[in-house]
């Protein structure tokens, strides 16, 4: 709902009609915000240094890509998905399994412009599979099959050798280097994974106002009454599903690139559901929430140890932190951090609202 | 039973075929080819008797959130912190006191509290907002993970077995002939069997419980419809807290039985949450014979997949619940 209220607020200016159908599409477009952020993005190698670089930017980058998955599916399709760390971990398992990396009695050896394709379309089938077996039941079952599937795939990971290399993972798994960059360096990192990341978040805003998007929209709202218009309901959602699972897949090739290396625990229920808490505290209805959960969720569990050990407490308590911080924001706010910063900003300045509605 | 067999009889004979299958398997004597093909007869009966008595300690934990679940529509993804909270409680109390039996009442009661807690002070209100519930059931057990963590460390806890429990007993039933024509009877731990006939015992009370008694009633009609059952004037909160207290005591002392079984530590909440998520798909949301069903159809094939498969033990409970997904939505035993 409020997405379609944002789009007609940035729409009152004057503008010729060409203009105000590239507003009503990208309301990032004239907001001197949007423009802030991405500005500071772009140059960001030149604010910051190695450490925050990966550490920080490219691990927010990489979690608010595999969120955003979620929040597609979450926020338009109402089907909360705890899998898409698993659909992502898949994918990066797939790297490690079909590219190049140290345990070479598994890797397959093959270039990284053959693997990294191959990995994605196989996560995607995969996360497409796994999604066609959780439309089979409704609403709240989702979360129950998704999560039995992801803890059934770390259990998987953990119990195999031939495939996934039990609980010691595959490690020093290659990245790739083309047109003479190393693109696992900070800096080319840092763009790539910006790069995907913008790519992913426009594709997400592209689609939410697209036919295909708006029919989504209306299966979560009203199934039975978009049955009745002639909707296939279940083809909506396993689609969904395949789109999402793609995005998780190219969070998951990022990751595994990242730390070159994949585990067991990289893909555990409690990762899983890390990323549940990253699009609910961001904020599930629009795609910058989970980029900036991904920022508050990265931030907290770098900084928490220290945080907590100036205050005298347990710097192991980080976890504590994350769960009490992600209860008070289900408590508090339907929409997590966006939404709270809407409700603030509406009551802050009343003004401003009514006279753009007065305008739309 | 009988109506299940006019309507399917293709199921039901399959099914009547797959149980005779078991039971000579279990029962006869195996001849020697069958020996060679598939390995001894001990290992065998050893893997079903474990498959059997971990799906004893399954359905504890899950009747608890199918029970949940049916009533109160709360999927508690924070069933296996209650789960490991009772073990942790039991092994406290085991120690303390060196009383075994005890240790489950304090478990029950403590976990059961718990509940009652959880029920009166979270989701009584955000009563009807499913998904918001079940949200804030994932972050109670990232705190209640934490919390134990620190409170107990990562170690490894077994709670110690009575003394009156300790050893193996002998069982009717054949392994093996000697050469010398002397049959070999299967030894098997007296506590397994125990605690497996409690955990029926338990189930039995429970259906008799709900389908024979006024309480059983309103828990049931407030299983198909809570709205009405609250508009004809019963007090559905209270039967809200009553059925919370003993979803919670029953993980609860779960968790005593786990921890006498096998062991208590971190993860092991995440593990029995997936064993009550997957039990309670197959079986059934909201049956209780639905949940004994399933507990038993997993715990099998947990134990034969690992004996038989070890490296896609995982891949066969999965396969078993992609099934039933694919053919019956609603799981096993479910009405809907």
């Amino acid at each position: 709902m409020s997405l379609i209220q944002g789009a007609q607020l940035q729409a009152t200016q004057p503008g010729s009609a060409v203009r105000r159908a590239i507003s009503r599409a990208w309301p990032e477009l004239n907001s001197p915000a949007a423009w802030l952020v991405a500005l500071i993005l772009v140059i960001m190698p030149l604010i910051a240094n190695g450490f925050f670089l990966i550490e920080i930017f490219a691990t927010t980058l990489i979690l608010g890509v595999i969120a955003l998955s979620l929040m597609f599916l979450a926020g338009y399709g109402g089907m909360v998905s705890l899998m898409q760390l698993t659909i992502a971990g898949f994918a990066g398992y797939m790297v490690a399994v079909i590219g190049v990396s140290g345990n070479a009695n598994i890797s397959m050896g093959w270039p990284w412009w053959l693997a990294t394709p191959m990995a994605l379309a196989l996560a995607t089938v995969f996360g497409t599979l796994g999604g066609a077996l959780a439309v089979r039941t409704e609403g709240i079952y989702t979360i129950m099959i998704t999560l039995a599937i992801g803890a059934a795939f770390y259990y998987f990971t953990n119990q195999n050798w031939a495939i996934f290399n039990g609980h010691t993972g595959i490690n020093t798994v290659a990245t790739p280097h083309f047109l003479g960059v190393n693109w696992r360096s900070d800096i080319p990192f840092y763009y790539l994974a910006l790069g995907v990341a913008a790519v992913c978040y426009f594709a997400v805003q592209y689609l939410s106002r697209a036919p295909f998007g708006l029919a989504l929209q209306g299966v979560r709202d009203n199934p039975r009454r978009m049955a009745a218009l002639g909707f296939n309901v279940n083809a909506h959602r396993v689609a969904a599903y395949a789109i999402a699972s793609f995005i998780a897949g190219l969070g998951g090739v990022l990751q595994v690139w990242n730390y070159r290396q994949i585990s067991p625990g990289s893909v555990s229920v409690g990762a899983c559901i890390d990323i549940l808490i990253i699009a609910v505290v961001g904020g599930i209805t629009r795609p910058i929430g989970p980029f900036i959960g991904a920022f508050i969720f990265v931030m907290l569990r770098t900084f928490a140890l220290d945080f907590l050990v100036k205050f005298g407490l347990d710097g192991n308590r980080f976890r504590l932190l994350i769960g009490l911080g992600f209860l008070a924001i289900v408590f508090w706010s339907s929409d997590g951090v966006v939404g709270l910063w809407e409700s603030w900003r509406r009551r802050n300045a009343p003004p401003t609202g009514t006279i753009g509605n007065r305008h739309g | 039973m009988s109506r299940f067999i006019e309507r399917h009889p293709a199921w039901a004979l399959i099914t009547i075929i797959a149980i005779a299958v078991l039971l000579w398997l279990v029962v006869a004597v195996w001849p020697p080819g069958l020996e060679a093909a598939i390995g001894r007869k001990r290992v065998f009966l050893n893997a079903v008797l474990n498959g059997i008595t971990l799906g004893g300690l399954y359905f504890l934990v899950a009747s608890g959130f199918t029970l949940i679940f049916g009533l109160m529509r709360n999927v508690n993804l924070a069933h296996g912190s209650l789960y490991l909270f009772g073990g942790y409680v039991g092994y406290a109390i085991s120690v303390w006191t060196g009383s075994w039996i005890l240790s489950f009442v304090v478990a029950f009661i403590a976990v059961a509290l718990v509940g009652v807690v959880l029920q009166i002070l979270v989701f009584r209100r955000m009563e009807g907002q499913d998904l918001r519930q079940t949200m804030v059931t994932i972050g109670l057990s990232i705190v209640f993970a934490d919390l134990m963590l620190w409170a107990f460390g990562g170690d490894f806890y077994q709670i110690q077995t009575p003394n009156w429990l300790v050893g193996p007993i002998q069982l009717p039933l054949i392994t093996a002939v000697k050469s010398s024509g002397d049959p070999v009877y299967l030894q098997y731990p007296l506590v397994r069997l125990v605690i497996f006939a409690a955990s029926v015992v338990i189930g039995v009370a429970m259906w008799l419980a709900l389908n024979r008694t006024r309480v059983g009633m309103i828990v049931r009609a407030g299983v198909d419809d809570r709205d009405i059952l609250a508009a004809t004037g019963v007090r559905i909160q209270l039967v809200f807290v009553l059925v919370f207290a003993l979803g919670a005591g029953l993980a609860g002392i779960a968790g005593v039985v786990g921890g006498t079984f096998q062991s208590i530590s971190p993860g092991e909440d995440t593990r029995f949450l997936l064993a009550s998520l997957v039990v309670v798909i197959v079986g059934g949301m909201g049956s209780i014979p639905g949940a004994a069903l399933g507990a038993v159809i997993i715990g099998l094939a947990e134990q034969l997949g690992s004996v038989y498969i070890p490296t896609y033990a995982i891949v066969v409970t999965f396969l078993i619940m992609v099934l039933v997904l694919a053919l019956r939505p609603q799981g096993l035993l479910a009405r809907r």
